[in-house]
């Protein structure tokens, strides 16, 4: 054994793992930080007036009531939206077009649509309905949520049931069982886990989505479930507010930032626990 | 003489030489020992088509991957209530005749197969015929124990479901039925709702054979069934097949020689695609007709 040698990979072995564990807490240390001032600015925010008024003209006290209502009932539809198509585009790659070119082409776009900038979906859902209609509306604001949550549903149930090993397609295919049947009874039944993170995660991505809204749904002060009308959504408000020179106005956005980022953290635990029970 | 078996012999161990021209004879031959009486001379057995009655006649069946030819021109019977075992190494195309028993290939597209098997009245290759409910009469057990991510009793009703409609009780008597079967139901009895992939491997492999003896089929496929299972398991998995046959007929691929020798009537050895040599067992062991089934099996390559 030639010691040099070995003292000198001993060496780099020392430094590999220095500077790994040295990223590692650079990158980790910006989230806490972020985390952190989020969790203090918001708290002092936060009280029960959030959830039961208002959003408030500037100087006059208020909630988020009507923000967090309008970005629940845009999201949820966003996901009654995208996610059956999602779903149902990825069952059609992973089972019935799996070998086809059109898969090729479909998993490709949709690759594009998955990075696509959020901004660009706005602007051409935009273009789509609201020019048409001649109005901002909360119709518009959900479907640009659900063009943004598709891919997402699409990639990954397209994964989830191509990860369902074809032993099992086989072994419900020799029992006589038509396609379609060893699709949901069997295939999805084993990728729903997965099929069902991948909802979530998606549902996370677009709670926070805030520029494609902008040009879609706008914004709302005041209490609204008119779909055809305006909208009022948390991410808008908290763009507007924390933007304003208004004190009270930035503690509300401070508040319904934490609400956001409490909540896209919720979902991502539980999809994380969904995971982590099929396989054990 | 080096007779050839009834099964197309590649012709290596005979002088005649692998020709096509071979091959055209054969349909005759098969028919003369097709009419062959069961009670034969024993010591002429090298057509096991002979005795009892063909579940399935495989005719000039051949397979192809794509374009790669796996399998040449295979002519053999499977015999009723009995069961028939392919061995061969690895490669040799005895899992690949297995899957064209009950077109499972055809879950992929490039596969495809010429020739005849001769099912009943029907060509189970022909393509016109109801594929789903030709499996439901031909079930098939996999390598690996294939539970589907629901409980014991689902795991079993599944298929049952799939082409009759019985009453609560009903399948619970099947579902009791089919895990006797399979020498289960001591083990699960009390596990009837847990998941079926909570099993072990063993108790996995006997709820497949369960749930492929539970749609009453009329002949199981079994390929290679315990060669992901330990020998305890293997020896319960051994036993239930000879307990099978008397009511199914049975087609079973195993790389495991002594295997074949204990749980099978048949056996044929399978090399490069073709089948070298076909006949009873005993026979087959012990005094082998080609050169090559006794280099095999004694373990001289392979």
């Amino acid at each position: 054994m030639d010691a040099s040698l070995y003292a000198s990979r001993r060496r780099r072995n020392v430094l590999a793992t220095v500077a790994s564990y040295g990223a590692t807490f650079v990158g980790l240390a910006w989230l806490a930080v972020i985390l952190g001032v989020l969790f203090w600015q918001g708290f002092s925010g936060l009280s029960l007036r959030v959830f039961t008024e208002m959003t408030p003209p500037p100087g006059a006290v208020g909630g988020l009531l009507n923000a967090i209502v309008g970005s629940l009932i845009m999201t949820g539809l966003a996901l009654v939206i995208g996610g059956p198509i999602g779903i149902l585009a990825g069952t059609y790659m992973a089972e019935y077009g799996r070998h086809g070119r059109l898969t090729s082409l479909v998993r490709f776009i949709n690759d594009i649509l998955l990075s696509a900038p959020s901004i660009i979906i706005g602007v051409f859902v935009y273009a789509l309905i609201v020019l048409r209609a001649g109005h901002f509306s909360g119709w518009a604001g959900a479907v640009a949520l659900a063009l943004i949550i598709l891919p997402v549903v699409v990639r990954t149930t397209e994964n989830m049931m191509r990860l369902v090993p074809d032993a099992l397609r086989e072994a419900a295919a020799a029992l006589g069982a038509p396609s379609w049947k060893t699709t949901v009874k069997v295939v999805y039944r084993s990728a729903l886990p997965g099929i069902m993170t991948g909802v979530l995660l998606g549902t996370a991505r677009i709670s926070g989505e805030t520029a494609p809204l902008l040009f879609t749904a706008l914004n709302n002060q005041f209490w609204s479930t008119d779909m055809t009308r305006p909208f009022p959504n948390l991410p808008a408000v908290i763009f507007q507010f924390a933007m304003s020179p208004y004190e009270d106005w930035q503690h509300l956005a401070w508040a319904g930032a934490l609400l956001i980022t409490v909540t896209i953290l919720l979902i991502n635990i539980v999809a994380r626990l969904i995971l982590r029970r099929t396989r054990t | 003489m080096n007779e050839p078996s009834v099964s197309t012999s590649t012709g290596t161990g005979s002088g005649t030489g692998p020709s096509t021209g071979n091959l055209g004879l054969d349909p005759g031959r098969q028919a003369a020992a097709v009419a062959r009486q069961p009670n034969d001379a024993p010591g002429h057995d090298k057509a096991p088509a002979a005795s009892g009655r063909a579940k399935l006649e495989i005719r000039d069946l051949c397979f192809y991957y794509g374009k790669y030819k796996a399998l040449h021109n295979i002519d053999l019977d499977i015999q009723d209530r009995k069961v028939t075992a392919f061995i061969g190494p690895s490669g040799c195309g005895k899992s690949t005749l297995l899957r064209t028993l009950n077109r499972i290939y055809e879950l992929y597209p490039g596969q495809h197969a010429t020739g005849r098997i001769q099912f009943g009245a029907r060509n189970l290759l022909d393509r016109a015929d109801d594929v789903n409910l030709m499996r439901s009469k031909i079930g098939m057990v996999f390598q690996k124990p294939t539970p589907f991510p629901m409980s014991v009793q689902d795991n079993i009703s599944f298929g049952v479901r799939l082409y009759e409609q019985l009453s609560r009780a009903d399948m619970e008597e099947r579902v009791h039925w089919a895990l006797q079967k399979a020498a289960l139901w001591n083990e699960v009895k009390d596990k009837l709702r847990q998941e079926g992939t909570a099993l072990s491997g063993g108790q996995q492999q006997r709820l497949c054979i369960a749930r492929a003896v539970a749609v009453k089929p009329e002949i199981l496929l079994l390929d290679e069934p315990a060669s992901a299972l330990d020998p305890l398991s293997t020896q319960k998995i051994e036993e239930l097949i000879s307990e099978l046959k008397t009511d199914y007929t049975i087609a079973v691929v195993t790389h495991n020689m002594q295997q074949a020798a204990r749980v099978s009537d048949y056996t044929a050895f399978m090399y490069l695609g073709r089948v070298v040599e076909f006949g009873d067992t005993k026979k087959l062991f012990t005094h082998p007709a080609e050169k090559q089934t006794e280099a095999y099996i004694t373990g001289r390559f392979g």
